[in-house]
């Protein structure tokens, strides 16, 4: 029997805005030079405000106290396995950190002349050479800031291509079933149609199926490989066949590239166009929720289309290229989330070639290894060797009125991260879990332990899952009611009586 | 390998246990045509040569430490509290991911909560998303939403918006059949009221302006809101959010979407990214808002706690009929404003929007004395002005400046040709008195 851990979640804590006191400040700032100066006299009494913001007046301890305290009550990769499919929860170096924040990157202003920043283009463009041969793809622009932005930057892409041919009639954009919700969700948001195509027995794109959507109104087709079930699309130069022969392009959503590299590139695949997100398959953190990074690759017939500016160099000298006549635009200000770049520039550099094919093949490796191992007790709807992650079913315990989501709360209180569930849509009560190459024989092997065990507990004592997490400061939030009455702020908290049952820690509210 | 934790033994202990003989068994599926042989990549470079290869590099580069900077034009150098950087430092934070599992997030989800309501203060509007990448995109995005939420095609966007925010619009807007109309600036540098009235008319889904706009002027929308409204569109602000310590908010201007780039909170400038965009609507337009919201609710104990919500309008639910295709945002840097936010409270942000306004004014006046140049633009500023050099080019002017170890400021030919030989100032609480008159004094002896 494993024991549950004790974990410091065990209290809530109040908001900062109840921590409010009149008379303290956190703040400290210099002694204003212009202090005989009257602010009136400087802006039109029009312009100023007259309802002022309710921030909270809090001491430095204080706030100090509160974020820390905060933060314990996360699980997070520097404290838990977080096998989160599809979101490659890997270890995020502390070199990567040291090296963003270092002042000639991270004070510099984004429109300094060009000669006062050549340490930071030449660091950029040597990302953008690294990124290039990793994919194999022919030129990239590191401006979009998220996966999503990058798929969306390959939809304009996408679009300036066709019409720069004048070949106006290419509306559709097709996804498989098995794709993340981006995809569909980008191509729409730029106004193609979404065609979806069907997954197979196999769990790949159904070819046959394609061919009877590809036709002279295709755009393009979004695939990711592995896909979200963590299979190679094996027919992938037949899927690429069929687009390209139907005059579309093929893009490729890199967000499970961390199973490819040094092992096989989109670029070889026949992919015109590439997202990679840094913040997975290259270490940058995922912050709680980003920033990430989603540099976009393409082919050399996509160049000309690239968003404004590309980095380059002339004799040793870098410098911003804002002469692309034509250009999709821009995507967002300035050149992208530098930030993240210093960091995935620092791992590539740090792991290299061998480093980093090793990373890929123990992500493989630790991901079949829990298949494997856990197989027996949970379905799996590929019996077949797995990429970096793979899909489980909850369907042998569905018989016993126990859910993915109750296997995934019963984790929780062994201190695992959840899988990420409910994913792929199209697989019943799917529980996708990618293990990344960051953790130990010793890890995975307890997980196993743990994941059997809770088989076991959904035949013997399903309602241990059902009342899971039983360990934690909170069990199961009720989401319609948060729905159905969203209270989305303090001011709406106070107005909510239904959620005043439960008093806080003690403070005095905002006396603004 | 210092970041992979399995040993030649674990790895042929696994493969044994999975069934095979090598990895090489595993990855059989992949056509070998498409094996890459090796990557033509350098080899890995150990931990203590690559720390002191990144510091050349950065070296190379010339932060605010090792020159005088009058930089401004969308991202400042300000001020950041010591807390920020410890608190964004908590590995808690920064290697979690979206509070999926809400048992196992409160503390991203409290913060978040606490952002939002902070921004919602701050703009003056009734709901904050939990962050957009940043100002353009949010800019883009809150258009997008007013031409979905009208059924129109047309938007009015005020030329004195950031030009890089115009040109993200427009990117944004190319897909479909949207129509982006620029709104001129008149002789003072505001916002060209009888224009922007011409061009209001029963295909126009909203307008949008910066304000302080791009020649740092604080713009009066008396009017602007009932106007719009009339016509049936929505009415757009894109707010510096440290100058609403003292300058009038997008909701007491009656807009209805308030965005707005972050980065004065307390994010350092890393040359031009990550920052954060935020987004604020009034209460009509929350189920349009694009991007994660946190909701506060209560658990099956009935104790108090926080989850996302509404997530029906997402992408991982809607898919192609979600209202946006953001997934990941900024969630870290919106955690960077809470901070700064709660370490300044009303009165700090008050007091250093005033030492902004204050600092801004005092170099304007001084400047304007000197022979040579002219200030282009009266009116209320925030914390950046354009003046003229009348005499040498922008260019010598900033080149002299630069061999001074002074940058300047920012042309600002290259996205308003008209304004040749025009520079944006900027001076934040940064700067002291005495930086302020070593500007001053080399633009004097430079003419």
């Amino acid at each position: 029997m494993i024991e549950r851990r004790e974990f410091l979640m065990t209290h809530t804590v109040s908001l900062i805005f109840e921590k409010s006191k009149e008379g303290k400040q956190g703040w400290s700032l210099p002694c204003n030079h212009f202090s005989d100066v009257e602010i009136h006299s400087l802006v039109e009494a029009n312009l100023l405000r007259r309802v002022h913001p309710q921030l909270p007046s809090v001491s430095e301890p204080e706030i100090v106290r509160h974020y820390v305290t905060l933060s314990q009550k996360n699980f997070s990769v520097d404290t838990h396995f977080y096998p989160l499919g599809s979101c490659t929860m890997k270890y995020n170096p502390k070199l990567n950190e040291d090296a963003a924040r270092l002042e000639g990157f991270a004070k510099i202003h984004p429109y300094q002349p060009e000669d006062t920043v050549q340490g930071m283009l030449h660091l950029l463009y040597d990302l953008e050479q690294s990124l290039r041969e990793i994919t194999g793809m022919d030129r990239f622009t590191l401006q979009p800031a998220a996966g999503a932005h990058g798929e969306l930057c390959g939809m304009m892409l996408v679009k300036a291509y066709h019409d720069g041919r004048g070949d106006k009639a290419r509306t559709e954009v097709i996804v498989p079933d098995s794709s993340h919700g981006t995809n569909p969700a980008s191509a729409a948001l730029f106004g193609f149609t979404v065609l979806t195509v069907k997954s197979d027995a196999r769990g790949r794109v159904d070819l046959s199926e394609l061919k009877k959507l590809a036709g002279p109104k295709t755009a393009c087709l979004m695939l990711t490989n592995p896909n979200t079930f963590g299979l190679f699309e094996d027919e992938i130069r037949e899927i690429q066949k069929c687009i390209h022969e139907a005059g579309g392009l093929l893009y490729y959503d890199g967000a499970n590239m961390n199973a490819l590299l040094g092992l096989a590139r989109p670029g070889d695949m026949g992919f015109d166009i590439v997202h990679l997100n840094l913040h997975k398959t290259f270490s940058t953190p995922h912050g709680g929720g980003g920033p990430g990074a989603g540099p976009v690759g393409v082919k050399k017939k996509l160049i000309p289309y690239l968003p404004i500016p590309l980095v380059e160099q002339k004799n040793g000298t870098y410098f911003l290229n804002y002469d692309v006549p034509e250009t999709i635009g821009r995507l967002r200000s300035f050149y992208g989330n530098v930030g993240m770049h210093v960091r995935a520039y620092t791992f590539i550099r740090r792991l290299g070639r061998e480093g980093l094919a090793q990373a890929s093949r123990d992500a493989i490796l630790n991901a079949n290894y829990i298949k494997k191992k856990i197989e027996k007790e949970f379905a799996v709807p590929h019996p077949e060797f797995c990429m970096h992650e793979f899909v489980a079913q909850a369907v042998h315990q569905n018989n016993l009125g126990v859910h993915a989501t109750d296997i995934a709360k019963r984790l929780l209180d062994f201190g695992y991260h959840a899988p990420t569930i409910y994913f792929p849509l199209i697989v019943p009560e799917a529980m996708m879990i990618e293990p990344t190459e960051s953790e130990s024989k010793e890890t995975l092997d307890s997980f196993i332990d743990v994941m059997n065990q809770i088989a076991r507990e959904a035949v013997h004592f399903p309602d241990r899952l059902k009342q899971a997490p039983a360990t934690l400061e909170i069990s199961r939030p009720d989401d319609v009611a948060a729905a159905r009455k969203p209270v989305l702020t303090y001011k709406d908290y106070l107005g909510a009586a239904h959620l005043h049952s439960e008093k806080p820690e003690p403070g005095t509210p905002c006396p603004c | 390998m210092n970041y992979l934790p399995l040993t030649e033994t674990d790895r042929q202990a696994m493969l044994c246990d999975i069934g095979v003989q090598c990895f090489e068994d595993l990855v059989r599926v992949i056509p070998s045509a498409l094996r890459v042989k090796d990557l033509n990549l350098p080899g890995g470079t150990s931990e203590l040569e690559l720390a002191r290869e990144l510091a050349e590099l950065s070296a190379q580069n010339q932060p605010p430490s090792r020159c005088l900077s009058f930089l401004g034009g969308g991202y400042y150098d300000h001020f950041i509290p010591s807390v920020i950087h410890h608190i964004l430092s908590r590995s808690e934070f920064y290697t979690a991911y979206t509070p999926y599992q809400a048992e196992a997030s409160q503390g991203t989800l409290q913060t978040v909560f606490e952002y939002q309501s902070m921004i919602a203060e701050l703009t003056g509007m009734d709901v904050s998303n939990a962050s957009n990448y940043d100002g353009a995109s949010a800019a883009a995005e809150a258009v997008l939403l007013a031409l979905r939420h009208t059924g129109r095609k047309k938007i009015l966007c005020a030329q004195t918006l950031h030009p890089e925010y115009r040109q993200t619009i427009q990117t944004y807007c190319s897909g479909s059949h949207f129509k982006v109309v620029e709104i001129p600036y008149d002789s003072r540098g505001g916002l060209d009221k009888a224009r922007l009235s011409a061009e209001i008319d029963s295909d126009t889904a909203g307008f949008i302006a910066g304000t302080p706009n791009f020649f740092g002027l604080a713009e009066d929308f008396s009017g602007i809101a009932q106007q719009l409204r009339e016509a049936g569109a929505l009415f757009i602000l894109s707010v510096n959010p440290l100058s609403l310590g003292i300058l009038k908010s997008p909701g007491e201007w009656g807009a209805d979407i308030a965005v707005g780039e972050g980065q004065p909170l307390g994010i350092p400038m890393s040359y031009g990214g990550p920052g954060l965009g935020f987004f604020a609507v009034k209460r009509d337009l929350i189920r349009k808002i694009p991007g994660r919201l946190v909701g506060m609710t209560q658990d099956r104990n009935g104790k108090r706690c926080f989850a996302l919500t509404l997530q029906a309008r997402e992408q991982h639910i809607r898919r192609e009929k979600a209202g946006s295709n953001i997934c990941t945002n900024h969630a870290l840097l919106a955690l960077a404003a809470s901070v700064y936010l709660s370490v300044m409270g009303r009165e700090g942000l008050k007091k250093t929007a005033e030492y902004n306004v204050k600092s801004a004014v005092y170099l304007r006046e001084h400047i304007r004395q000197i022979p040579g140049f002219e200030i282009v633009f009266g009116g209320t500023i925030f914390n950046e002005f354009v003046i003229r050099s009348t005499q040498k080019s922008s260019a010598e002017i900033l080149k002299n400046l630069q061999n001074k170890n002074i940058l300047g400021g920012l042309e600002l030919a290259r996205f308003y040709p008209e304004l040749a030989n025009c520079i944006l100032v900027c001076a934040t609480e940064t700067k002291t008195k005495a930086e302020l008159d070593r500007l001053v004094e080399a633009l004097r002896s430079n003419q």
